[in-house]
């Protein structure tokens, strides 16, 4: 009964037409840097090119392209990880003696002035809010950014990037703690 | 019974910070409710961890209206990249 589709074939002219934009978008909604994402769709199409004989033909074209990005997305992230050192130690609390688990005093939440809260929606807030985030370890920010500007389901962050929920969840507070101590200095107690 | 509980700042300001994304399970939600009642200095925290989801969430949807994609010549430069490698 199954008809077999006749094989897929590869028309390189029509990649840039076809499929950048939904490779940038694809890209850009991972490594959250225009820069960068632009690279990888070019490395990809480059990646392409130079295995294009190796299409078998047995997913679309896009399909194929999409694959290769991802392997260059986690390149991309292999390569942060290992520039940026793997023991990233950023303490939050004592880890030890009687205070362990309890709140550093100088980190300690600070009340913010009232004041801040007129000004809540104006550019200024969200240029620091820009700046601070830049500050975060890149490893945080990215995880950070993925599951709070993007939006990303906890479950596919995990699988992108090969780590645990609870792996996930600490380097949400860490990046978070950071950057409300970064907010807290350079906004609501400026 | 209390001290099934019982939870470190650190633990507490982890769940605070899960239960922002609404994915916090129920006995996290009691055990940080309890930490709530007797940590004043985490009550501040979620507090303020509230008013900067908040602040996020006007930066999230501020991302998504403006997406910055390749410009024209980008890709006509690309094109002839490619070209060249062929």
């Amino acid at each position: 009964m199954s008809q077999s589709n006749p094989p897929n074939i590869l028309f390189p002219d029509k990649w840039v037409d076809n499929y950048a934009d939904y490779l940038f978008n694809y890209a850009i909604a991972r490594v959250n840097n225009s820069n960068i994402a632009k690279d990888l769709v070019q490395e990809t199409f480059f990646a392409g090119l130079k295995s294009a004989k190796n299409f078998e033909g047995k997913s679309s074209e896009r399909t194929w392209l999409v694959s290769i990005l991802k392997r260059k997305i986690i390149d991309y992230y292999r390569k942060i990880n290992s520039k940026k050192g793997q023991a990233e130690i950023r303490m939050n609390f004592y880890d030890s003696g009687d205070n362990e688990g309890n709140w550093i005093e100088e980190r300690v939440p600070q009340s913010w002035n009232n004041e801040a809260e007129k000004n809540i929606e104006n550019e200024e807030l969200k240029n620091q809010l820009d700046k601070c985030i830049d500050s975060l370890p890149e490893k945080y920010a990215m995880v950070f950014k993925m599951k709070t500007i993007q939006q990303f389901e906890t479950e596919d962050i995990c699988k992108e990037l090969n780590i645990t929920p609870s792996n996930l969840w600490v380097m949400i507070h860490r990046a978070r703690t950071q950057l409300r101590n970064c907010m807290e200095q350079n906004w609501f107690n400026k | 019974m209390f001290k099934f509980f019982k939870i470190t700042c650190d633990e507490a300001t982890t769940i605070c910070d899960k239960s922002q994304y609404g994915e916090a399970s129920v006995y996290e939600r009691m055990q940080l409710s309890w930490h709530l009642l007797v940590c004043k200095i985490c009550i501040l925290y979620s507090k303020q961890n509230r008013k900067i989801s908040d602040i996020l969430k006007l930066k999230s949807d501020d991302c998504k209206k403006n997406n910055p994609c390749f410009s024209k010549k980008e890709k006509e430069d690309l094109k002839e990249q490619l070209n060249n490698f062929n």
